[in-house]
């Protein structure tokens, strides 16, 4: 951990065709050599990148490529069978998903994962952080409900503005169920707000939304960068990947293929090879 | 709630209105005691009209008020795991004979045999209660890392290991020193019962000179002191249903009730979101079976001796139907449901079959064959008496009955498809500012 601290500008050889690593001066996080198998199947093989804190970064690949399990595996949904993932300083590998999200890493899902048979409102109030009214004795009993009730209520006014910002709060009684796709999208998005996260971790946030919600929604990913936020996109638009984006990460069979501002990605042979399927 | 809220102000114009506008906990007591009130109204003019006598009909209502009760309690405790945590306990039996057999051992007489060590009976239901939360706690650690469907086999597997344990020889009789105390097998364990607790408490001092005041008032109005206790039996155990109640709601509409509700919609989300899932499981499933023991403990523990013919499997298979028939996620579904069950399913049948033998003179045949032989010759009333006759087995098949008619006309049960918001406040109102402030949520002047 500490010596992933210390050298950020990897020498390591790892991952064999760093093409274009770069050194960043303040990484939020790190991702060291991750290796993950499923049985016979190596589907992360030792893949190494460090996200920029305050950026956006995209992370493309053909399918197959390793995404998603790399999100699990630096989320906690997978164990990593070897290597680190080290967030703010800390070293999370291994970590359960909740203690990762408490960490103040959150993400959304492929497909989004909104609880159906509750209220978009309900959904909303879930997400705060270490909620004084999630201990049951302290909901229950006569004495402390009063603080659990008052921290409602403040809760409550945060959730409404943010579902504001995402103008969704016409919905706010609605079953989350009852939502549309892109709707969804966005109050998974929402929802990952309201844990005050540093870094969200989104994954194809685009897929099934509507060309109009899309830009609303890239217009609120730019906005919440400004106020300090952190993403990594895993996304298959290349248009919102190579308009949206400071940083592009190109994973293949596992690990990172290359990585760079998205001109240069796009532009770079070893990338095209293994969108077209060419042999590596 | 939301969709009165939402509603425009208009004139209140009925009497529907005016129930709707009030807060929910009174419209669901409402609900519940009209319901009730309703169903023995109905009864009594069924039964009046059908000449059974007024005491019969008050007896029947005792017998229903009773069975309702007991299973408003199980129901609101299976409620909490399978309603709102959506944890599949098929095991509800099991935990409920831990909580009855560790009283019955904790209260039984030193001399008796299987021996007991002859506590008063509210450290025996304590006893209980806590017995039956341990027992939940050693099965939750390992079968809540099993997956929903697993857990399920888990839960019934333990309930069934449980009542063949009671039931087995080599428990039987375990002998320390000169007593001989276990399990006492097939024939169970002779105990003090719970409703003796009534007597115990009016030998207490605040609550005997309040007991002695209500037999003069019963006396001066001419009722029986025996008929007041049996009575109060029955209003401690409806005590008991609304403080399982007020317990369960406050945990429904209470940050973890929502974190609860969110493990039974997607586990996986809700840890994603930073939710401590297992350990909010473990409490939910722990505080489950304990209340769970407890009112198996006020239920059969009101018969002088317990055996493990009372915690077949099938118990649970009727509190999961009563459950169902209420509406699974809502407490007062559960309430409505244990008392529909118990009324319209378990003891309605009987009292329809005393005003039936009191008006026809029916006699049963052996066989349905026979029934059906002798409709044959024109006459119905044999085939009546043979169902009539039988009504205790076919009371399964109409459980199953209405089973299948309200997965197909209503699957979310009476009252599931209400909308139970799981929070503290109510969420709905809007802060003072009606109109959008852009400036205070990030400025977001777009459309």
């Amino acid at each position: 951990m500490s010596d992933a601290d210390s050298s950020p500008t990897t020498a390591d050889s790892a991952a064999g065709t760093d093409s274009g690593r770069r050194s960043v001066d303040d990484p939020i996080l790190e991702v060291e050599g991750v290796v993950k198998q499923f049985g016979g199947i190596t589907a992360v093989d030792g893949a190494t990148f460090e996200i920029e804190r305050g950026s956006i970064t995209g992370l493309i690949g053909p399918n197959g490529a390793g995404k998603s399990t790399t999100f699990n595996c630096i989320t906690g949904v997978y164990e990593p069978d070897e290597g680190s993932v080290v967030f703010d300083g800390t070293d999370i590998t291994g970590r359960t998903p909740n203690r990762v999200a408490t960490a103040g890493l959150v993400r959304t899902f492929q497909i989004a994962r909104e609880f159906p048979e509750m209220t978009v409102l309900e959904n909303m109030m879930l997400a705060p952080k270490n909620q004084l009214g999630e201990s049951m004795w302290r909901s229950v009993a006569p004495g402390t409900r009063g603080a659990v009730v008052e921290e409602e209520e403040r809760l409550r006014e945060r959730a409404w503005e943010v579902l504001e910002f995402f103008e969704i709060d016409h919905l706010a009684e609605e079953y989350a169920g009852t939502l549309s796709g892109g709707q969804r999208k966005l109050l998974e998005l929402a929802r990952a707000l309201l844990t005050e996260p540093e870094l969200l971790l989104l994954d194809e946030p685009m897929a099934g939304v509507n060309p109009s919600l899309e830009r609303k929604l890239l217009e609120h990913i730019h906005e919440l960068q400004e106020q300090g936020y952190t993403f990594l996109l895993v996304e298959h638009d290349m248009d919102v990947i190579m308009n949206h984006t400071e940083h592009v990460i190109v994973m293949h069979q596992g690990s990172v293929l290359a990585e760079g501002t998205p001109e240069a990605v796009k532009s770079d042979e070893e990338v095209i090879e293994a969108y077209l399927g060419g042999e590596v | 709630m939301s969709e009165r809220d939402s509603r425009l102000p208009e004139p209140v114009s009925n009497a529907h209105d005016r129930l709707k506008a009030l807060p929910q906990w009174q419209y669901d007591l409402l609900l519940i005691v009209g319901v009730v009130l309703a169903t023995y109204g109905g009864f009594a003019v069924l039964g009046l009209l059908g000449g059974v006598g007024i005491n019969s009909i008050v007896g029947f209502f005792r017998t229903v008020t009773f069975y309702a009760a007991v299973y408003a309690l199980v129901v609101l405790a299976l409620n909490l795991h399978w309603g709102y945590t959506g944890l599949f306990n098929i095991g509800v039996a099991g935990f409920m004979a831990v909580g009855v057999y560790t009283m019955a051992f904790l209260t039984a007489a030193p001399d008796a045999t299987p021996a007991g060590l002859g506590l008063p009976i509210p450290i025996g239901i304590v006893g209980g209660m806590i017995a039956a939360g341990l027992v939940g706690l050693v099965a939750a650690l390992p079968a809540l890392r099993v997956r929903a469907d697993y857990f399920a086999i888990v839960t019934l597997g333990l309930s069934e290991i449980i009542r063949l344990a009671l039931l087995s020889g080599s428990l039987r009789s375990i002998e320390v020193g000169d007593t001989v105390y276990g399990t006492g097998g097939g024939s169970g364990i002779q105990y003090p019962p719970v409703d003796t607790i009534i007597p115990w408490l009016l030998e207490r001092p605040v609550i005997g000179e309040l007991g002695e005041l209500l037999f003069e008032v019963g006396a001066a109005v001419g009722i029986q002191r025996s008929v007041i206790l049996g009575g109060l039996y029955t209003a401690v155990l409806i005590a008991f249903v609304g403080l399982f109640y007020l317990f369960l709601s406050r945990i429904a509409n209470s940050p973890y009730g929502r974190v609860l509700k969110a493990i039974r919609e997607d586990e996986l989300a809700a840890k994603s979101l930073g939710k401590n899932t297992d350990r909010a499981k473990i409490v939910a499933f722990v505080v489950g079976c304990s209340l769970m023991g407890l009112a198996g403990m006020l239920w059969m523990g009101s018969r002088s001796f317990v055996s493990p013919d009372s915690f077949m499997p099938i118990i649970t298979f009727y509190i999961f139907v009563a459950l169902i028939v209420g509406g699974a996620g809502s407490n007062t579904g559960s309430v409505i449901g244990g008392f529909a069950f118990a009324a319209f399913l378990w003891e309605g049948p009987r009292f329809v079959r005393s005003i039936l033998n009191a008006n026809l003179n029916l006699r049963s045949p052996p066989t349905i064959y026979d029934a059906f032989v002798e409709l044959g010759s024109g006459d119905l009333t044999p085939l009546v008496g043979y169902l009539v006759g039988s009504l205790d087995e076919l009371r399964f098949v109409l459980v199953g009955v209405v089973l299948i008619l309200l997965m197909l006309w209503r699957p979310e049960g009476l009252l599931g498809h209400r909308k139970e918001i799981a929070a503290a406040t109510d969420l709905s109102r809007r802060p003072s500012t009606p109109d959008r402030v852009a400036a205070s949520d990030g400025g977001e002047p777009d459309e």
